[in-house]
């Protein structure tokens, strides 16, 4: 009997083998490979294909590169100002929507929902021509009177970073609302009706019972949109950058790691080696964010 | 009083709510506005349909041979899908059925991966396609996106509401494992796979950063790279843009519509 259960977990376990074999080998081949790679890569220096080993030298040079000190200004202000923003307003519409009562529900979902279904270079380009200069927006701007002139969305840094944060917001807020939204409607209603009976007011209701339930969908949001925040290079490459110069943004405003990455690597003389190096930076601003999220979000029981 | 108040609530939320669908649709109604415009117009902010629709069509076709890019595009994106749909749904279902220790840790660090950014791994990718000689070639594209750690996760999940009734009915029959797989499991679970095709499909569809990189002539670009290269120009002509535009979103607009609580579904798969 022994021998025969053994038989079959053997059996069992060449299936199992079998099974995920493609997967691994494709993942260790284009994903686990690349990354220990670029770690290598790091500690070499030199342009093109004249590398050498370098030690620290590429981390030394991350300290005095004032194009590197920009990009990662800038993506952290990205993240920073963005991701909270986003996730609030998408927070915000999902208990407005979670609402049985409310008439078009259905139709007004849908609406939030379609920016999710532009491709991210699309809508870049949408966006890039609605802020230019004497384009749609400021000509609706100034028509309302928010502003007695036009906007330079485009020339100034802090309005060109703006647009970045515009933009994101716009394709990215129906996208996080869906999974709050799908969250709430699993919550028991009746838990609600006990509250009700206690006299907690709505918004208490809101702070105090919705947002404790929701936990482990804001964590993964959280998560997904720093990663997501963290390497953003579409939309920045195509609002801001033409064939003309290449800047990212007015004096460089919008230039994010993945940008100065790409830079870096395909444009001037390659430098790989420290671009790797810049890799290891999102890589390790991910993976602490990613933990001090799921730290501050975790279910205390 | 308070029905008042409770009015004026309820107004202000539809206020809001319609508010925010407009914002939400408008830039829709702007690209399919800005194709029947000058380029001049649309850089004016004109929100009227005009009447140089055939114009940008011809001048796109003209500059762009387009049936060529979105045959590129549509034969990227299907491979992509079709081989990360089998890859991927055989991973989740072997990491599911067959658990092993072993195999456990092995899924723990396919998990890992998904934090890892992309900015991370395409200098070796590309260094290592350089030494293959892939290279400007439609599989270099497709290549590094079939071992997805996202799929594999959402088949593997979506996997442990598969009955194991009819896997232990069907071993009783003599079906092997693979014929249980193919002849059971996959037309079962075929929801599970229509969600998952939408989103791989869509992700290949609009993928950018590496087609950028490894595609380097023109017959090989995809139509994302040509919308970015049109709208890059130091005069691009917006019209032009907005038709390329409309090229880009339609087959995923279409596929949305057709199939919208699928691919909600599809969206929602990671958390649930």
């Amino acid at each position: 009997m022994a021998t025969a259960t053994r038989g079959i977990n053997r059996f069992y376990n060449v299936n199992g083998w079998l099974f995920v074999a493609p997967a691994v080998l494709l993942i260790l081949a284009f994903m686990v490979y690349p990354i220990l790679d670029s770690l290598w890569m790091s500690f070499q220096t030199g342009r093109g294909m004249m590398i050498h080993f370098g030690g620290l030298a590429n981390i030394m040079r991350l300290f005095d590169d004032p194009m590197f000190t920009l990009a990662l200004y800038n993506t952290l202000i990205f993240f920073i100002v963005q991701v909270p923003v986003m996730l609030t307003l998408a927070m915000v519409m999902a208990a407005v929507l979670d609402n049985p009562d409310l008439k078009f529900r259905g139709l007004i979902r849908t609406a939030i929902f379609l920016p999710c279904v532009s491709s991210l270079v699309g809508y870049s380009v949408l966006f890039k021509s609605m802020f230019v200069q004497d384009g749609l927006v400021n000509q609706v701007i100034l028509a309302i009177g928010l502003s007695d002139h036009p906007i330079p969305w485009m020339t100034d840094p802090f309005w060109a970073r703006m647009l970045i944060i515009i933009a994101i917001t716009w394709r990215w807020t129906g996208y996080n609302m869906i999974f709050y939204l799908s969250a709430m409607q699993n919550i028991d209603k009746s838990i609600y009706e006990a509250s009700r009976i206690d006299g907690v007011p709505t918004y208490g209701r809101f702070f105090f019972l919705t947002v404790p339930m929701l936990k482990p969908v804001i964590l993964f949001t959280t998560v997904t949109s720093t990663i997501g925040t963290l390497q953003l290079f579409d939309e920045v490459r195509n609002i801001m950058t033409s064939d003309a110069g290449g800047a990212a943004g007015p004096s460089n405003s919008a230039l994010t790691l993945s940008v100065y990455i790409y830079n870096l690597t395909f444009k001037f003389m390659p430098n790989l080696g420290y671009a790797a190096t810049i890799s290891y930076v999102i890589v390790l601003a991910v993976a602490l964010l990613s933990v001090v999220q799921f730290y501050a979000l975790r279910e205390r029981d | 009083m308070d029905i008042v108040v409770s009015r004026l609530r309820l107004a202000l939320t539809y206020l809001f709510l319609g508010a925010m669908s407009f914002i939400s649709v408008f830039p829709f109604l702007w690209m399919i506005l800005g194709a029947t415009n000058t380029s001049i117009d649309v850089v004016r902010g004109k929100v009227t349909p005009g009447t140089a629709l055939w114009t940008n069509i011809s001048a796109f076709f003209s500059q762009v041979d387009a049936p060529l890019i979105f045959w590129n595009s549509f034969k990227i994106s299907i491979a992509a899908t079709v081989l990360t749909l089998l890859v991927a749904s055989m991973a989740g279902y072997g990491f599911e059925v067959f658990k092993s220790r072993f195999r456990e840790r092995i899924y723990s660090g396919i998990l890992l991966t998904l934090m890892i950014p992309f900015a991370a791994m395409m200098i070796p990718l590309f260094v290592m396609m350089g030494k293959i000689g892939l290279i400007n070639t439609h599989l270099a594209v497709i290549l590094p996106t079939i071992g997805s750690a996202f799929v594999i996760f959402y088949f593997r999940q979506s996997t442990k509401a598969f009955p194991s009734e009819l896997r232990d009915a069907a071993r009783v029959d003599g079906l092997k494992e693979w014929q249980i797989f193919l002849l059971i499991y996959v037309p079962v679970m075929r929801s599970t796979y229509a969600a998952a095709f939408i989103i791989v499909f869509m992700a290949s569809w609009n993928n950018y950063l590496w087609p950028l990189i490894i595609l380097q002539s023109n017959e090989m670009k995809t139509v994302t790279l040509v919308v970015s290269s049109l709208a890059s120009a130091y005069y691009p002509d917006y019209g032009v843009v907005m038709v390329s535009a409309i090229l880009a979103t339609l087959p995923t607009l279409i596929i949305f519509f057709v199939m919208q609580r699928q691919f909600v579904q599809g969206m929602l798969g990671s958390v649930k």
